[in-house]
């Protein structure tokens, strides 16, 4: 909960900044949009947490979600398949993909970069390809998978605000994701790998297994967020569907707490990291701020998150340190 | 301090009451002492006595946090290597510091080449290297390649890098500690000549003997403390480990016979990656603590890693319990009931940014998992609780990150999280390195007492007091090959040097 504070303070200082100099913030309209906008992409970010906890990276994350967003309207529109054939075609595709980077890391030993820039290169070419560059749509049908997309529940007691559908699958995975990471032996030797892969591999844990698997969830949680970003677009153009998604997801996991260098992270942490990267880009619509800047403003708040954070981690360290040594001399 | 001030002839280098704090352990504390001109004073004391700590101190390379340092007679202050140059004090490190892929002369001159407008010139630096190869007796050409040199003469290089820089102090740490005993015969040569040369030596070692040999004057520091010195009339073996281990030699190692039991690891023509021409035989008994003893780079750690499974073994095979065993991985060692404390704690043993809880039960974790792979929890809390109390392990609480506690606290949680599976075969790997004086005691009494108990303890260390002081029985290896094999009675510092320097006898089986 410690490690998380700072960023959740970060986000309510942006909200309350933003819904000051806008009222129509707090709207129920655009609440809707940020949270079903934060939900998609925090279930992606949960996935490349996973990898950045291992040690990793996972640079592929955009380009998955353009070959599963592409392939599904695709199968479903173009070729007929039936939703469930669909379904279980591309997220066999999204697994298949992890497993294909695990592998190439763990028993190749090759770069996490390295593979995953290739896939980034890859998967986005295949869908640009098998689609002819030419947009996907579901037009008016499939309205029923569309629910799970742009579906908004009513919410008892709760006047003109809906809950929209895509929170509660985000809420789900991120129950499932948060077990496994913290009450799991899964999660226990990921962030031991993170830390440090010799020890862990000294201590009798098949490191290679573990390592392998950050991936596949990875690439499967990116293979979801495919899936609900093109229900939720309707028109997905294979050029530019998911373009640097990848480093919104790894913005929001380190912003999150989890360390580039690995073994560290936290789910809920990973949660406001993403609400956060989409609060900002909110804010910067809801303040009039030219849309130009939005980059460097997005840039700018991350960079001052990450190096408060260190700067709050150098000074605790070095307290705990002279404690101990008062102890120990005591 | 104070005994010999009139008799010295000229006081080079003065220590004053010097101090190092580090996170969680006080590893100098009011340490002095004095070094003459000319002199090879000797620095012995266990390890974790802050020796290390002392020399890098005079080499600039950390500064205390209260007491002086005197260079003739005038108080100074050294913050950097450079600095430290600059009063004439070298360091030369255990593990060398040459590029090898430079030849002799570069290696000299690194840093510090002479040059006009950034061209070096090539000339000077043979002709000058040439002229310092001498003085240390390397009779070769400059333009050698280091990489092609053996550990000696490496060291002989160090040295010449030294003298030219015109060093009147030179520390060495460890210097013989992978040298055979004819290049260690050489560099007592060149130390006695620099000696006359009025260059002043300081000599780090754990090598009882040499110091014999060598020393002017010894200085001995326990638990970071000066413990005493002895001049030249008084140097004698017995006088220098009563003095460093504070306590007579018997007490601190608390060997006690125990009737070997049946066999229980058996090793057949094993033949490891890295010295496959070698090929190695050996059994290890119920209730045995077995040392293994050689020089660094005898092949010890690499027989230790194939037989955990970090390496595959080229052929042979290893039975435990009478059954052949295939280990392909940690896990394959584990499941056959064996478990390695590695030599690198910080590195092979420990999670270091992980809890006290969270390491120790690293390894049995999976063991003890509920349904879905769930974490027991409590099991974990308990065993944590349980090897704490039983190890005497100091450490506020059992979520206590675990780099913040001591050398010897970390390495009782490493044992702890192996003795957590109940292994067949405990093999330990340099198990008391940066581990202190009390800790180290302990470690000791622990593998005794786990021998009493029915395990079977093979252990690698480079600490011959330690090989003695624990083994039932002792195995040699040298330069990937197991040259012979001593009962207790048969074993002395003497007997074992011979075997892990190659001047082979005949293997005594038992």
């Amino acid at each position: 909960m410690k490690k998380v504070l700072g960023i959740l303070i970060l986000l309510i200082v942006v909200c309350i900044v933003t819904a000051i100099s806008n009222e129509n913030f707090f709207s129920a309209y655009n609440m809707q949009n940020v949270i079903r906008l934060t939900s998609l992409f925090g279930i992606i970010s949960i996935g490349v947490a996973f990898v950045i906890i291992s040690g990793g990276i996972d640079l592929s994350i955009g380009s998955v979600i353009c070959l599963v967003g592409s392939l599904l309207p695709f199968l479903l529109v173009e070729k007929g398949f039936s939703i469930t054939t669909a379904l279980l075609l591309v997220s066999t595709i999204s697994i298949a993909i992890g497993l294909f980077h695990g592998l190439l890391i763990t028993k190749l030993k090759l770069q996490p970069f390295v593979v995953t820039l290739c896939g980034l290169l890859i998967y986005r070419g295949i869908a640009r390809g098998i689609t002819q560059d030419e947009t996907q749509g579901f037009g008016t049908t499939y309205a029923g998978l569309r629910y799970l997309a742009i579906g908004k529940i009513d919410l008892p007691f709760i006047e003109g605000f809906k809950l929209p559908v895509p929170f509660l699958i985000m809420l789900g995975l991120a129950l499932v994701a948060a077990f496994f990471l913290n009450k799991t032996i899964f999660g226990r030797y990921l962030k031991a790998i993170g830390n440090n892969e010799v020890a862990a591999r000294y201590s009798g844990i098949k490191t290679d297994r573990v390592v392998i698997m950050a991936y596949v969830i990875c690439s499967f949680l990116a293979g979801v967020g495919g899936v609900l970003f093109a229900l939720d677009i309707n028109s997905v153009q294979p050029e530019g569907i998911g373009n640097f998604y990848e480093l919104y997801a790894i913005a929001a996991a380190v912003l999150g707490g989890c360390s580039i260098r690995g073994g560290e992270g936290s789910i809920l942490g990973v949660i406001i990291g993403a609400a956060l990267m989409r609060v900002l880009r909110n804010s910067i619509t809801m303040l009039g701020i030219p849309s130009q800047l939005e980059f460097a403003i997005i840039g700018v708040v991350i960079l001052i998150g990450v190096i408060t954070d260190e700067l709050v981690k150098s000074y605790a360290q070095k307290r705990r340190a002279l404690q101990q040594a008062k102890q120990t001399s005591g | 301090m104070n005994k010999n001030d009139s008799a010295s002839p000229a006081v080079l280098l003065e220590v004053r009451q010097v101090t190092k704090q580090f996170p969680g352990v006080k590893a100098l504390n009011q340490v002095s002492l004095t070094l003459n001109q000319g002199e090879a004073l000797a620095v012995i004391g266990e390890n974790g006595a802050g020796k290390s700590t002392l020399m890098k101190i005079l080499a600039g390379v950390q500064t205390p946090d209260s007491g002086s340092l005197i260079i003739d007679g005038k108080t100074v202050s050294i913050s950097t290597v450079e600095e430290a140059l600059t009063f004439g004090i070298a360091l030369i490190h255990q593990e060398l510091n040459l590029s090898e892929n430079l030849d002799i002369a570069a290696n000299i001159f690194l840093g510090r080449e002479p040059n006009s407008w950034g061209i070096i010139n090539r000339t000077q630096t043979y002709i000058e290297s040439e002229k310092l190869l001498k003085r240390v007796g390397l009779n070769l050409s400059p333009q050698t390649l280091v990489g092609l040199l053996t550990v000696g003469q490496q060291q002989m290089v160090e040295i010449a890098k030294a003298l030219s820089i015109n060093a009147r102090i030179l520390i060495m740490d460890e210097p013989t500690s992978s040298l055979s005993l004819h290049e260690s015969e050489a560099l007592f040569a060149v130390i006695r000549e620099l000696k006359a040369q009025g260059v002043s030596i300081i000599y780090i070692s754990h090598r009882l003997g040499e110091v014999n040999e060598l020393a002017d004057r010894v200085v001995v520091l326990r638990d970071g403390e000066n413990a005493g010195d002895l001049d030249r009339a008084s140097i004698s073996h017995d006088q220098m480990v009563q003095m460093m281990v504070g306590r007579n030699v018997s007490q601190f190692f608390p060997h006690t016979s125990h009737q070997p039991g049946e066999v229980v690891l058996e090793v057949k023509n094993l033949r490891t990656p890295v010295n496959p021409n070698h090929q190695i035989n050996f059994s290890l008994k119920k209730n045995e603590v077995v040392g293994i003893a050689g020089l660094v780079g005898a092949g010890r750690t690499e027989l230790m890693q194939v037989l955990f499974g970090i390496d595959t073994p080229r052929d042979g095979a290893i039975y435990v319990n009478g059954q052949e065993i295939h280990i392909h991985s940690p896990k394959d060692a584990i499941r056959a009931g064996l478990a390695l404390v590695p030599e690198d704690r910080k590195l092979q043993g420990l999670i270091l940014e992980m809890a006290v809880r969270e390491n120790m039960s690293l390894a049995s974790v999976s063991r003890d998992q509920k349904p879905l792979g769930i974490i027991n929890f409590a099991q974990e809390r308990n065993l944590t609780k349980e090897m704490i109390s039983a190890m005497k392990i100091k450490t506020p609480n059992d979520r206590q990150i675990i780099q913040f506690l001591s050398g010897g606290n970390q390495q009782k949680v490493v044992l702890g999280k192996w003795l957590a599976m109940s292994p067949a075969v405990l093999l330990l790997d340099e198990p008391t390195r940066g581990v202190d004086v009390g800790a180290k005691e302990e470690i000791y009494h622990l593998m005794v007492e786990l021998a009493s108990k029915g395990m079977a303890i093979l252990f690698v260390s480079s600490d011959l007091e330690e090989i003695l002081g624990i083994s039932d029985r002792v195995l040699v290896m040298h330069e990937g090959k197991l040259t012979g094999e001593l009962s207790r009675e048969e074993m002395s510092e003497e007997s074992i040097m011979q075997l892990a320097t190659g001047q082979i006898r005949e293997p005594v089986k038992t």
